[in-house]
Formats: C-alpha cells, sequence, structure tokens
C-alpha cells in the first residue's frame, strides 16, 4: 500500500499534548517487571568469571572441581560457544567480547560461567575455576597505543584505509577522512588561526538497571529470552546466530527498560545465559552486578583529538581541520569515523578535512553511548570556535551565527542539507534571558553547539481495533523513556479517536515484524512514521466497512474525527459512524479490522542543539558547580512535549557529569580502579540545578508530522559549553574532560605561575 | 548454612520467611516474597534504587540483612497506594513525568515520602540535598524535584 511520508502541515488535536504514559501506573506502583524482576519455575543462577588481566593469554581453564560442587548444573568456558560465525568477522568480536576463546583483552572479559541452584553455590562455583594465565603486557591509554613499541593486542589487523596496505599489523584498525574543499589554501586565507589538543576520558552510560535476563532453551531447540534491552529483535538475530538457533524459535521478551542510552544495544551476557541453560537443561537467570556492568559492558571510547580552525577578521570560518583518536576497546570499532562525521557538522565550510584513528586498547569493547562519538569532537571543536572568536573579538553566539550551516549547505561529512535548526537554536539562544542574567563572583557563562544524524530504519507496527472500538497498538521499538505515550498520540491523532481509548504495548519477537534497535534516535521517529501507516490502512479498511453497511461506493464515503462519513448531497440521510460502531458491527461486515506497516523509515531529519551555561569555579579548590543550564533544541514536531523536555534535561544531565566528574581511572596494572558508583560519580540531585529547556519545531520534510529524533543531541553540546564557561570563569582553557577539581585546579595554578 | 526464621511486618502484613543469615532484606523482598519493586543498582548502597522505610528511618535495602527484619515495621513502594488510589507523590511523579525508564522511581518515592514525613515544607535545596542519596540516569532531577514540590504542597493542603 502507498504510504506518503511527507510532511502535511496539518493541524493536531493530540500530538502536542501531555497526557500520561499508559506504563505510569506499573512504575510508581513498583509492578512494572525490568530484567531482573521477572522469574521461570525452576530457574538456575548464572554467574560470570571474569580476567582480573588486562591482557593475558588463557593457557589452561580446568572447571572440573567447580563441577563437583553440590547444586552445580552447568559450567561453559569459549567451547561451549563454539564459533559459528562465519567468517563474520564482526560477530566474531561479539562472540570472543561474550566469551573469552584464547586471550583475555581486558580486565572484567568474562572467561567461564556456571549456573547453580543459588547464588552463593554460584559464587563458590566461581572460586573453583582454575584459569592459568600467560601475562601480556597491556595498554590502555589511546595515544600510547597508537605507538610502533606499544604491545600489539590483535597481530591479524592491519590498518585499513590507507593508500598502501601497511606492511606490519598495528592497533590503529582503521583511518578514515571527510570533508571537501583545500585546507591548505583555506589557512592562507585566514587572518586568525586556533590550533590545539584534546582528550577525553572514558565514561559509562551509566544506566542504573544492570543488564538482566532470564534465559531458558528446550531440547526441541526453542528457546525463550527475557531480557533488558533496546532491541530484542536484534538480541534474537545475534543470540540465534551465536548459539546455532533458529531466530524464529527463539522468542525474546523486552522486559521494561531501566535505562540503556546505547549500552544496551549489545549483546554481553545474553549468549552465555542461554548457552548455560541449554547445557544445564533449566531456565537461567543472569543478572550483573554493577562491578561487572563498569568492568564488562559499555563504555564510551576515550578521545585524544586535534583541531585547527582559521578566520578572517570578518568572522569567516576559512578552513577546519581535525584529527581524532578513538579507542575502541580490543575490538575494531568505526568510534573515531563517527566523530570524524560530527565534529565539523554545525557549520558551513568551504575547506574542511577530518581524520579519524579507530585505537585498540585493553580495555572493554566500546559501546554506544548517547550520539556516540560526538560529544568529544563538539568537546574539541567548540572549544577552538570558542577561542577563535575571542581572538577574532566577535560575540561566540555572532561568531557561530555567522557561520552556521543552512538548508543548502554541504555539510563537512558529505550530504546537502535540508531544512534544518543550527541557526534557529543560535538565534534562540542570542534572545534568551540566560544570555543576559547578570554573572556572580567566580562564574562564567560558555555556550556550544550540537549536532547528530538520527536514524531511520526498519520498523513494524499493528494496529488492532476490538470489538468494543478499543484500539491496541503494538509496536517492535524498546520504549526507553514514554514513546509508548508518544505512538499512542501519534494513533489517536491519525485514527481521530480519544488517547483514552488506546493502548500501546511492546511486542515480542514471535508476535510481530523484525523492527530495528531504539538507537540513533529512532523509537518516536520511525514508529510514529509506521504507526501513521498502520492507522492509515485502519481506516481504508473502516471506510470499506461503512461503505458495505450503507451499500455505497468507498470513494463516497470519507474518515473525519474518528467517524466514518459519507460524502455528498444524496447522502444526507446517512448518520455518521463512528469507530465504535464500525468496530462493535465487524463480525457481520467482513470480520477483524486491523491495520498493519511494514517499512524503512527513511529520511531522519538532522537534530542541532545550542546549550548555555553558567559555572562557578571555586578557585581554591578547583572545584565546578554549575549554576545555570539552558538546553535549545529543534524536535521537529514535540509529539509530547513534557518527554521531549525530559530527554533535552537527561542528555544535558549526563553530559555535565561527563564534563566534570565521571571518568574511567586505569592502574599501571591496567585493572579498572573505580567499578562502582561510589567512586564512578555520576550527578546526583544536589549537583545540578532546574535544567531549562526550549523546544524549536523545524518540521523534517521526510515525516508526515514533521517529527525528527530527540534522544541523543542533548549529550553533544555539554562538554563544550562547560568547557567554554569554565574557561570564561576562571581565566584558563581547559583541554582535559573531566574537568575535576585537581585538573581545573592544576591548570589555574599553572596560569598564574605563568 | 541453616536458615533464620524472622517475623516481621512489610506495608502493614504480617509476614514471616526464612532467609540465610548473609542475605540482605533486598533480596529477601525480591526473590523469596516477590516484592520486586525495590530494585538493586548497586548492591553498595550507592544508588538508592533499593531505599525502603525501615521503623521510620529511609535505608538502602542492599545493606540490611534479612535478619535483622525481626520484630521490625517495613515499608516498600508496593505498599504506597491505598487500594486504587495513589499517594500524592506517585500521583505528582506521573503528572510531571519524573520518571523515564522508572528503574529508580520507587527508590525515589520512597526517598521522597521519608523526606516530607520528616520536612513537609521543603524548599528546592533541602529537596535536592534530601534525594542526593538516589541516583536517577534519565532525567537530570529536575522533573523529579518539581513533583515532589508539587506533591508537598497538594499534602499539605490534604492535611
Ligand atoms: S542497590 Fe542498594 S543502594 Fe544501590
Ligand atoms: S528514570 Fe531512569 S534512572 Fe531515573
Amino acid at each position: 500500500m502507498n504510504f506518503d511520508p511527507r510532511f502535511s502541515g496539518r493541524k493536531f488535536s493530540s500530538v502536542g499534548t501531555r497526557p500520561i504514559r499508559p506504563d505510569g501506573v506499573d512504575k510508581v506502583t513498583g509492578r512494572a517487571r525490568y530484567g531482573a524482576d521477572f522469574n521461570m519455575a525452576g530457574q538456575l543462577v548464572g554467574r560470570v568469571l571474569r580476567s582480573p588481566h588486562a591482557h593475558a593469554k588463557i593457557l589452561k581453564i580446568d572447571t572440573s572441581k567447580a563441577e563437583k560442587l553440590a547444586g552445580v548444573k552447568a559450567v561453559i568456558t569459549a567451547a561451549d560457544l563454539p564459533d559459528l560465525t562465519d567468517g563474520d568477522s564482526a560477530m566474531y568480536d561479539v562472540l570472543d567480547n561474550c566469551m573469552a576463546r584464547t586471550k583475555a583483552l581486558y580486565d572484567g572479559h568474562a572467561v567461564a560461567a556456571v549456573a547453580a541452584v543459588d547464588a552463593r553455590t554460584a559464587r563458590q562455583a566461581l572460586k573453583l575455576i582454575e584459569v592459568d594465565y600467560e601475562l601480556l603486557p597491556h595498554v590502555t591509554d589511546v595515544d600510547e597505543a597508537m605507538k610502533h613499541t606499544a604491545p600489539l593486542i590483535n597481530d591479524t589487523l592491519f590498518t585499513e584505509g590507507l593508500e598502501e596496505k601497511p606492511v606490519k599489523p598495528s592497533n590503529v584498525t582503521k583511518r578514515s577522512q571527510f570533508g571537501h574543499g583545500d585546507v591548505h589554501q583555506g589557512f592562507g586565507h585566514a587572518d586568525f588561526i586556533v590550533e590545539r589538543s584534546f582528550k577525553t576520558e572514558q565514561t559509562h552510560q551509566g544506566y542504573i538497571e544492570p543488564h538482566a535476563c532470564v534465559a531458558s532453551v528446550s531440547s526441541d531447540g526453542t528457546a525463550d529470552l527475557w531480557v533488558c534491552t533496546q532491541g530484542h529483535f536484534v538480541y534474537r538475530q545475534h543470540c540465534a546466530q551465536l548459539l546455532g538457533l533458529e531466530a524464529s524459535k527463539l522468542r525474546v521478551t523486552s522486559s521494561e527498560i531501566g535505562g540503556g542510552f546505547g549500552g544496551k544495544t549489545h549483546v554481553w551476557a545474553e549468549p552465555v545465559a542461554l548457552a548455560l541453560s541449554r547445557k544445564a537443561g533449566r531456565p537461567v537467570k543472569l543478572v550483573m552486578t554493577r562491578d561487572e556492568v563498569f568492568r564488562a559492558s559499555g563504555p564510551t571510547s576515550a578521545t585524544s583529538i586535534d583541531v585547527k580552525i582559521g578566520a578572517r577578521k570578518d568572522g569567516t570560518i576559512t578552513a577546519a581541520e581535525a584529527t581524532l583518536r578513538y579507542s575502541s576497546g580490543p575490538y575494531a570499532g568505526t568510534w573515531a569515523e563517527i566523530g570524524a562525521m560530527t565534529a565539523f557538522a554545525c557549520y558551513k565550510l568551504d575547506n574542511v578535512k577530518t581524520v579519524g584513528f579507530e585505537v585498540l586498547v585493553n580495555r572493554p569493547k566500546t559501546a554506544a553511548y548517547r550520539a556516540p562519538s560526538a560529544p568529544m569532537a563538539a568537546f574539541a571543536v567548540e572549544s577552538a570556535v570558542d577561542e577563535l572568536a575571542k581572538e577574532i573579538g566577535m560575540d561566540p553566539v555572532d561568531f557561530r551565527i555567522k557561520n552556521a550551516a543552512q538548508e543548502g549547505t554541504r555539510s563537512s561529512y558529505g550530504p546537502v542539507y535540508g531544512p534544518i535548526g543550527i541557526g534557529p537554536t543560535l538565534e534562540a539562544a542570542k534572545t534568551h534571558p540566560h544570555m543576559k542574567a547578570p554573572l556572580g563572583k567566580n562564574q562564567g557563562r560558555g555556550m556550544a553547539c550540537g549536532f547528530w544524524f538520527n536514524f531511520g530504519g526498519q520498523t513494524c507496527v499493528d494496529l488492532n481495533i476490538g470489538m468494543d472500538g478499543s484500539v491496541s497498538l503494538a509496536v517492535g521499538t524498546v520504549d526507553v523513556g514514554g514513546s509508548r505515550a508518544s505512538l499512542s498520540l501519534v494513533a489517536a491523532e491519525e485514527l481521530g479517536i480519544d488517547y483514552a481509548q488506546l493502548k500501546a504495548v511492546v511486542a515480542d519477537t514471535s508476535s510481530l515484524g523484525y523492527n530495528d534497535m531504539t538507537d540513533g534516535s529512532r523509537g518516536t521517529f520511525s514508529s510514529s512514521m509506521a504507526t501513521i501507516s498502520a492507522a492509515r490502512n485502519a481506516i481504508k479498511i473502516l471506510r470499506d466497512r461503512a461503505a458495505q453497511t450503507w451499500d455505497i461506493p468507498v470513494d463516497d464515503v470519507v474518515w473525519e474525527n474518528g467517524h466514518a462519513i459519507a460524502k455528498g448531497e444524496k447522502y444526507g440521510n446517512l448518520a455518521a459512524l463512528s469507530l465504535k460502531e464500525i468496530a462493535a458491527a465487524s463480525g457481520k461486515t467482513g470480520g477483524p479490522i486491523a491495520g498493519h506497516s511494514e517499512l524503512v523509515a527513511d529520511g531522519a531529519g538532522v537534530s542541532f542543539a545550542t546549550h548555555i551555561c553558567d559555572i562557578e569555579v571555586d578557585p581554591e579548590t578547583g572545584a565546578a558547580r554549575v549554576v545555570r543550564y539552558t538546553v535549545i533544541q529543534d524536535a521537529g514536531k514535540a509529539v509530547h512535549p513534557t518527554y521531549v523536555e525530559g530527554q533535552y534535561q537527561g542528555g544535558a544531565a549526563q553530559g555535565i557529569g561527563w564534563a566534570l566528574n565521571e571518568e574511567y581511572i586505569y592502574g599501571k596494572d591496567g585493572r579498572l580502579q573505580n567499578a562502582g558508583f561510589l567512586d564512578y560519580r555520576i550527578p546526583v540531585c544536589s549537583d545540578l540545578p532546574m535544567i531549562d529547556t526550549q523546544i524549536l519545531e523545524i518540521p523534517n520534510p521526510n515525516h508526515p508530522y514533521g517529527v525528527r529524533g530527540v534522544g541523543e543531541t542533548s549529550i553533544v553540546p555539554p562538554l563544550a559549553a562547560i568547557a567554554n564557561a569554565v574557561s570564561n570563569a576562571a581565566g584558563v582553557r581547559m583541554t582535559h574532560i573531566p574537568m575535576s577539581p585537581p585538573r581545573i585546579l592544576a591548570a589555574i595554578e599553572a596560569e598564574r605561575g605563568g | 548454612m541453616a536458615g533464620v526464621a524472622v517475623s516481621t511486618t512489610i506495608n502493614g502484613d504480617h509476614v514471616e520467611y526464612l532467609c540465610q543469615p548473609d542475605e540482605t532484606l533486598l533480596d529477601v523482598l525480591r526473590d523469596r516474597l516477590g516484592l520486586t519493586g525495590a530494585k538493586e543498582g548497586c548492591g553498595t548502597g550507592d544508588c538508592g534504587a533499593c531505599s525502603i522505610i525501615l521503623d521510620n528511618r529511609l535505608v538502602c535495602s542492599c545493606l540490611v540483612l534479612g535478619a535483622e527484619a525481626e520484630g521490625r515495621i517495613v515499608e516498600t513502594v508496593e505498599g504506597m497506594a491505598h487500594g486504587d488510589q495513589l499517594h500524592p507523590l506517585q500521583q505528582k511523579f506521573l503528572e510531571h513525568a519524573a520518571l523515564q525508564c522508572g528503574i529508580c522511581t520507587p527508590g525515589f518515592l520512597i526517598a521522597a515520602k521519608d523526606l516530607l514525613a520528616k520536612n513537609p515544607d521543603p524548599t528546592e535545596e533541602e529537596i535536592r540535598f534530601g534525594l542526593a542519596g538516589n541516583l536517577c540516569r534519565c532525567t537530570g532531577y529536575d522533573k523529579i524535584v518539581r513533583a515532589v514540590q508539587d506533591a508537598a504542597t497538594v499534602m499539605k493542603k490534604g492535611v
């Protein structure tokens, strides 16, 4: 069926309102079931043994003692997860990360697992597993790892993307490059040039819910998996592939999810739980501890970035260049590539060049974290932009406005932009009261911009109309923060019925067609598109049934405000039929009424934001405190504005933590020293002020309602906005994130000393 | 290990259970009694997701042993609503969208209930420090603070 996804500029009655979410009551009463809240009869407790070494050969694993312990029902090693990846190197890395095969590649790498009757027995069993390691030299720092003298993490990998294939393997797995024009020439035309190097440390998504699943594999080759995930269909595919199951025989149910932010787009423990269940012949529940979450899941890249930007006296940027080095953990990644694409995406540039290097280190496999790779690149670029504005003597907002990308601008990563929000967010920042508010002692104001692509992708929705006229909406994108409310609003809008008449659920993998993950801010964008399409398909049937009832041609029936209406003078005596009435008669007019949609949601509109913040720096301790914070972002169309605000605020708060505090700290031994919330300190309530938001709505031309993804962009500007504010408050340019008190104090003292 | 027999009161009901001497109250609630409202975010007292009220004191149930509940009064999120009547805090959390993923919500509700019991008219700063033992990674706390402020207003009027 033909579906026209173009923006139509309709007037909304449901979309844009703020009703209570359908899953709300369960979540405030403790009834909602998250990953660890589900149990199966006869289930065992799974636990994973992890390498204490950063880099070591696994010589031998002796599980015999553990197997003999009373209450132990299965012990597995890599041998129980044979390689079925058939040359798919990315999947092989996933497999190796789930269970180390020949080498432990980081502190926390899984090497064996047990399933036992209770947690205590499982813990005891882990202690009885003997692993012989041969320690290897390790490297955890991204710059160190690039040196020729660095310990080699994978001697089969040669740098891709070079003109000539290198003769020797190295920790640099890939070089990528983006841009256009001639930066050399561009710098020649510059009156001012700023050139700086920056570093950012590794952070974790920090979801409060640890990874958790219950796996049950039957001897007939069918299996069930209950799991907290951002993408149960993708988990099904990956688990099925790694375990040699048929995808359709593995039913994956996504639980309520206690935060993911990208971290629950990757399988870790799930294939292990399935392998344990298969071996034990019983269901297995596997829940990571917080220590495991930090040591073995998540984190972002640590980065090292050089930026050079040149501009004329009048404020026109003439050239921009960046070299970005991103750690990817011990497996090849594409993180620097994404950073290189996003780095200068906010600007209209004639000459731009970015080069990314993917770097192996003995740290956990890098995972996506909300607009992955973009915040670090924005930190470097937006810091340099601010510095350049200062050198020229221009206001930082005006300088950005002058160089902002527009509709028709060729982006630094290739495509030409449609209507975009960077200019409008900057104009809104310029006139925002926050910009004019007075600052106190030791306070500084900073601002910065951010960009994220937004994804679309494969999406499937079922909309079923009950005989009582109530509507159930089954979607396949996991609801990470209110999307069931948004999608219900969209269905209500399209059908012309009340929000309360609908109930949206996230369907399991056996009940709905394939859906991509909830990632790339695609959940509401793509599932709302499919919901609109499904609703329109249902409306066709509703009109058809009304036409039958009236015995008139269907083309004479229109759908308005939840009713079928016979159009035309001659039907003056036919009373409109409500959805309820048509549904009630459905048994006699042709059976159940439903609308389905399967589509690839193309054209996710790119997203831009501008953030403003005030920071107070204590010159004696170096402690920085956020005094005021404002987020301005384009949403395309805010379907449920309260949850859009929530996304803006949440991303800003995560960015604040990243900017000021959060970092993975490794010892010389390559072991993570702060694998807990006490020492890896995420912002608490008393660390933050209210976070003001301003939603702009520049319609996405490729969505019927103009919707753009909103979830990720908000984490992109904070690192730079805060660095710029600290710089203005303390008179020092901060080039290393996080700007923890010792780093700020050291910078202040260096400045005083100099 | 021999089990410990415990007799206690949970959300107003008399409850008896057997638990291991080293088992946390959080594990007892979740795994033995099916009260999974309290969550384990860390198991080390750092996230507050497991918050409960024990004899009128806000505690992390991951730091309390199941055996310690003997003869005491335990309140969890499951006991906050009266029948189908939500507690004002629960209602305000919904209205303000003070939850995104909701995993931290039971802990925040219990911590906020304890806060308002002790200080019915808290300032924003008192709310922020009062809830500083609970981590939320989704919301940036803005809407949580507003929900608690609003609930405090409603509760004062109600008395
Ligand atoms: S689980 Fe008890 S404080 Fe985190
Ligand atoms: S709502 Fe997700 S952690 Fe608070």
